[in-house]
Order: structure tokens, then C-alpha cells, then sequence
């Protein structure tokens, strides 16, 4: 709790506790996550009581579907349609007619309320544990602006989420990404960002030249990205509210790519072209010197750092293909943690530092994958004609990554799949889509 | 523009009778034929005999930068003919074929055409005036997803700039 009120920002203005109603306690409402199968929660977030306002009208009912679209799109809920309800919810303080939810087997009930006074949105909601008949945890509130109502929703989903399954949300996070239009080889990318479930679209760039590759900064406010309006590769540093950008990297006859920001945010790890070979480098994101960090006549790329900036995982054809190798910060001996058949890339350090999400190539298919930071308990996700490029969900719990369609008529888009490879899903775009970087959680 | 230069190649391509470049114009960094005069193919000395009759691009295997014998007789040709056009800078634009990483293919097209470099170099072509860039898997010829268009799309090209302007 101290956590959420300690992080509202601009567009939230505040979040206060909403006494609870006393009921009895008993078993809380839990999903562990597990790698088992699991069968969904079932759950029902009836409309949100319209509080007060015009606007609260129809937001009332919005924030209900974001909160639903949330739960449901992680496969661990199921949401129970309206059409079933033999209950409704028309006053937010009213007593629940816990008997009307269990009988269409309601395992969660989500109440809330949204009113509206000037550009003011103001959200409660409770959580129900119908079977128990109590509530779980405490009712909150948040405030703020009125054009943040998907934030809102997003922020209910993610206490939900947390109080059911004892982890972090995801929900009111972004993603930047390449959007992509035209045919194969007549490609156009521009940079973009949009929440994590695709709405709200933004360009961050146009498709005057080529663009790569975005990373987020630890606190979302930046975004590396490479691009070749210089007609060479150059890497660039982005203040996403401000869209302004700067060039970071320059030198002569070279080529800099692969880009990510170290846990602190004050140090860039990438990759370097030069003389023939292309390494492993840092560089002060405020400027000064770069530091080179590998010095093998191999391919060094893809780099990134471990959660506690001590490490840095990276791919490296040192061995003859593609594998994946852990150094630490400053360089120095670096070992080997992938052996399997096939060749394995992008590497990418998972949130809580225990596993590294990967590329693998194997058999002409492409897969998507994670193994424990010493290599072991390889898990293959996906696979496909072309999947690639990992990026992590806030919480770890998901990854999102890019997949190419083949053949001429060839389309990349963004899918998400859980850790546990459950619940592969497509991201919708407007257009094409590649290159995702998940932001972290919003504060 | 870009169209109109492509017709314009390919017009000068039916013009002449033996012709060893098929796929010969690069397409997204092709000579600007207004502003450097990329001239005639039967002009030896113009970019259009270079791309065409001589060869822009040398091709490689799968995951590969080791020059073929094929390949090597074209740079031959090609640093016989820059150091007879003096004029001329070039760069040399490395590629892949989409089966591979973003990042690495990135390396792979640089380790590409940075072989093409070197082997000019060494067959005396002053090193100052040839650059290297990789386009890695962005900017593919063919858009098959079988080893017919990868083949074309494993390139190296040397794009002229510099000559004779206006």
C-alpha cells in the first residue's frame, strides 16, 4: 500500500483507503502460479456504479471492461458474462448479495464506483471473495485526472492481480515498439509507444530513416533506440514526455547498435562496429568515454545488464554459433551458460534476476525461451517460422516478443506468452510490429 | 524518383548484350543518376558499368563472411576499376537474410562487407576511400522466405558516391 501511494504521479493524484465493512475472515482468495495447468478463476466485475457526473456514466462502464480485459488477458481469470448475473450492483455501499454471485459460480466479485466533478475522476472498488463471503483486503480509492482513466483501470486490475496471486501487477505499464507498414523490402518503421495492451498509440519518430531496437530507461521516462538518419547506425536517447532526442554515440567509420540502459540509468552497454569486429562497450549516458568490455575477433551483441548491475549477459559466436555468455559489469572472463543444439541471441536478464529470456534458433524454427541464469531448466515457449527478441513483463511473469510470418506477403507483430508458455497471445497494433520493450510499471 | 531510376537501369540493362548482373542496382541506395551521373553502360568509366557489367555486390553462404571464388574475381574487377576512377568513394553495404537476430545479423552484414573492404584493400584501393555499413536483415531484394531470395539477399554492395557531378 505504501508502495502504490508513495508512486502516483501527475495523472493520479491520490489514493486513499476506504474503511472496510467487517465480515469474517476465512481462506483468502488465492491463485498460486505454478507451471501446472491451472483452470482460470472465474470472476465478475459488474459495470462500476455511476457516482456522480455525466462523464461517470459511460466511464463507469469503461473502467469495469479494462479491469475485466486486464484479469482475463493473463489466463489465470476467467470472466463470467454479464448475461449470467442474477444480481446488480447499483449502489457501491449497498450489502453483496454474495448468494446471487456463488450461484453462477463467481469466485471474485470486483465492485466499484467512478464519479466525475470537472476533469476529477475519482475510483473506488472492493474485492470479493464471494465463496467466503468477505472482502479481500481493504477498499481503495484513486484520484486523478480524468484523461487517465485507462491508467485507472489498469491500477485496479494490478491490485487485483497482486492480492489474488501474491505478485506484482503488470497492468499500467507501456510498451515501445517499431510500428511497421509496406512490403518486405520496401519496409517503413517508425518508433512508437502504446500501453501494454495496445491502446493509445503514439509516434515517437517518423519513417524518414530506419529505426531499431527501442529500450526503456529503469524509470520509463527514456527510451535507446538506434537509428540511421546519419545513414549509419547511431544510437539515440529519447525523453519520451518530451519526444526530444539526442544523438549519444559518434565516432567515424563506426557502427553502434544493441543499446540498454544499466539498472541506474547512467550507463548505456552496446554494441560497437570498428576496424572489422563488432564488441561489447558502456558509455555515461550523461557523455564521456566509452569503455570497450570484450575484446574477442568474434561477434559480441546484445547485451544486457543483471537487475543489480553487477553482471552483463550477451551472445557471442565466439565458439563458432551464436551462444549465450554472463561477464561481469566492467568485462573480464566471461562464461558459456547456453548448450544446447541450435544458436541462441538476444539475451535478455529477467526483473528478478533469476532467469534470462532468449532467441534460440534450432531446425530452421525460431523459439522463444528461458533458462536460469547458470543455464539449467532450459524452457522452450514458443516456436515459429520467426519469433524473436524477448522483452519482460514488470513483474517477470510474461515476455512479449516479435513474430514474423513468412513468405513474401511476410507481416511481423507482437505476442505475449507466459513464463510457463500458457496463454499465447496476440498484441493488436494498428499496423505491424516489432521490436517490443516493456516499460516498467508506471508509478 | 526511386521507380524512375529503376526504369532507367533497366533500360540501359536491355541495351546491352552480355550482361553479368542480374539483380544489378541496389535498391534503397542506388546511385542517384541526377545528381552523380550514373551514364551509360557502354561508358566504362560511368557507375552504370560498374554496377552492371562489372557487378556491385558479391553474394555468401549461409551465416558466412569468407569471400567465394566468385566473389573475389568481382572485387577484383572492382578495384581494378576504382583505381582507374579516381573520382569515385564507395561504400560498402552489408546484408543478411532474415533468418537470424536483429543484432547479430547487424554484425554479420558489417562483417560482410568489412571482408568486400579488406579484399579491395588489399588489391590496392586506398582504404579512406571505402566505407562500411550494415543494413543487417532490414533491407532485403527478394522477399521469398526460401534459400532462392536468401541467396540474393546475402550481399555485400559497393555503392559509388563522389564523380563527376552536375
Amino acid at each position: 500500500m505504501v508502495r502504490l501511494v508513495a508512486g502516483l504521479v501527475a495523472g493520479l493524484v491520490g489514493l486513499v483507503l476506504i474503511p472496510a465493512m467487517v465480515f469474517a475472515q476465512s481462506e483468502p482468495l488465492r491463485i498460486e502460479i505454478t507451471d501446472g495447468v491451472i483452470e482460470p478463476m472465474p470472476f465478475a466485475v459488474p459495470d462500476f456504479v455511476a457516482g456522480g457526473g455525466a462523464a461517470a456514466v459511460e466511464l463507469s462502464k469503461q473502467l469495469a471492461r479494462v479491469v475485466a480485459s486486464d484479469l482475463s488477458g493473463t489466463g489465470l481469470f476467467r470472466e463470467i458474462p454479464a448475461s449470467a448475473y442474477i444480481s446488480k450492483v447499483t449502489d457501491f455501499s449497498a450489502p453483496v448479495q454474495f448468494a446471487d454471485w456463488k450461484a453462477i459460480n463467481a469466485q471474485a466479485l470486483v465492485v466499484g464506483e467512478a464519479s466525475v466533478s470537472g476533469k476529477r475522476l475519482t475510483v473506488k472498488f472492493r474485492i470479493y471473495d464471494v465463496f467466503s463471503g468477505a472482502e479481500l483486503g481493504t477498499g481503495l480509492q484513486f484520484v486523478g485526472s480524468s484523461d487517465g482513466w485507462r491508467r485507472m483501470g489498469h491500477k485496479v486490475a494490478d491490485v487485483i492481480y497482486s492480492r489474488i496471486t501474491g505478485e506484482g501487477g503488470y497492468f499500467d505499464s507501456r510498451v515501445v515498439f517499431m510500428s511497421e507498414t509496406g512490403p518486405k523490402n520496401d519496409r517503413r518503421k517508425r518508433l512508437a509507444i502504446m500501453d501494454y495492451d495496445g491502446a493509445g498509440v503514439q509516434y515517437l519518430t517518423d519513417s524518414s530513416a530506419i529505426v531499431l531496437a527501442p529500450r526503456f530507461s529503469p524509470n520509463g521516462d527514456r527510451v535507446l533506440y538506434t537509428s540511421y538518419e546519419t545513414g549509419f547506425p547511431r544510437i539515440y536517447v529519447l525523453d519520451v514526455g518530451k519526444v526530444k532526442r539526442r544523438v549519444l554515440e559518434h565516432q567515424d567509420a563506426t557502427m553502434s547498435f544493441a543499446p540498454r540502459f544499466s539498472p541506474d540509468g547512467r550507463t548505456v552497454v552496446f554494441s560497437l562496429y570498428q576496424g572489422g569486429n563488432t564488441d561489447i562497450y558502456t558509455l555515461p549516458v550523461s557523455g564521456g568515454k566509452s569503455k570497450r568490455l570484450t575484446s574477442a575477433p568474434s561477434i559480441e551483441t546484445a547485451p544486457s545488464y543483471s537487475p543489480d548491475g553487477q553482471q552483463i549477459v550477451f551472445e557471442s559466436d565466439r565458439s563458432g554459433t551464436q551462444q549465450l555468455y554472463i561477464m561481469g559489469a566492467s568485462g573480464g572472463e566471461a562464461r558459456r551458460i547456453s548448450f544446447g543444439k541450435g544458436r541462441y541471441g538476444t539475451p535478455v536478464w529477467s526483473p528478478r534476476g533469476d532467469m534470462i529470456a532468449f532467441t534460440k534458433q534450432s531446425k530452421g524454427r525460431f523459439h522463444i525461451g528461458v533458462m536460469r541464469v547458470d543455464g539449467s531448466q532450459e524452457r522452450l515457449l514458443t516456436a515459429s517460422f520467426l519469433d524473436e527478441g524477448p522483452t519482460w513483463s514488470p513483474n517477470g511473469r510474461v515476455i512479449m516478443f516479435t513474430r514474423e510470418t513468412q513468405g513474401a506477403k511476410g507481416r511481423a507483430s507482437l505476442y505475449s506468452v507466459d513464463i510457463s508458455g500458457r496463454n499465447l497471445r496476440p498484441v493488436r497494433t494498428p499496423d505491424g510490429a516489432s521490436d517490443p520493450a516493456w516499460s516498467p510499471l508506471q508509478k | 524518383m526511386r521507380n524512375l531510376s529503376r526504369l532507367l537501369i533497366i533500360g540501359m540493362v536491355l541495351g546491352l548484350a552480355a550482361c553479368t548482373n542480374t539483380g544489378g542496382y541496389d535498391d534503397a541506395n542506388s546511385v542517384d543518376l541526377n545528381n552523380s551521373g550514373a551514364g551509360l553502360v557502354s561508358d566504362q568509366t560511368s557507375p552504370a558499368y560498374f554496377q552492371q557489367a562489372i557487378g556491385d555486390r558479391v553474394l555468401f553462404l549461409v551465416d558466412q563472411a569468407t569471400l567465394t571464388d566468385t566473389a573475389r574475381a568481382v572485387l577484383d574487377a572492382q578495384a581494378g576499376w576504382l583505381s582507374l576512377n579516381t573520382d569515385y568513394q564507395a561504400i560498402i553495404e552489408g546484408h543478411a537474410d532474415e533468418q537470424g537476430t536483429r543484432e547479430y545479423n547487424l554484425a554479420l552484414g558489417a562483417r560482410r562487407a568489412d571482408a568486400a573492404r579488406e579484399y579491395l584493400i588489399s588489391r590496392g584501393v586506398a582504404g579512406n576511400r571505402v566505407k562500411v555499413v550494415s543494413y543487417g536483415k532490414e533491407r532485403p531484394l527478394e522477399i521469398c522466405s526460401d534459400e532462392s531470395c536468401y541467396s540474393q539477399n546475402r550481399r555485400a554492395v559497393t555503392v559509388l558516391s563522389g564523380g563527376l557531378t552536375g
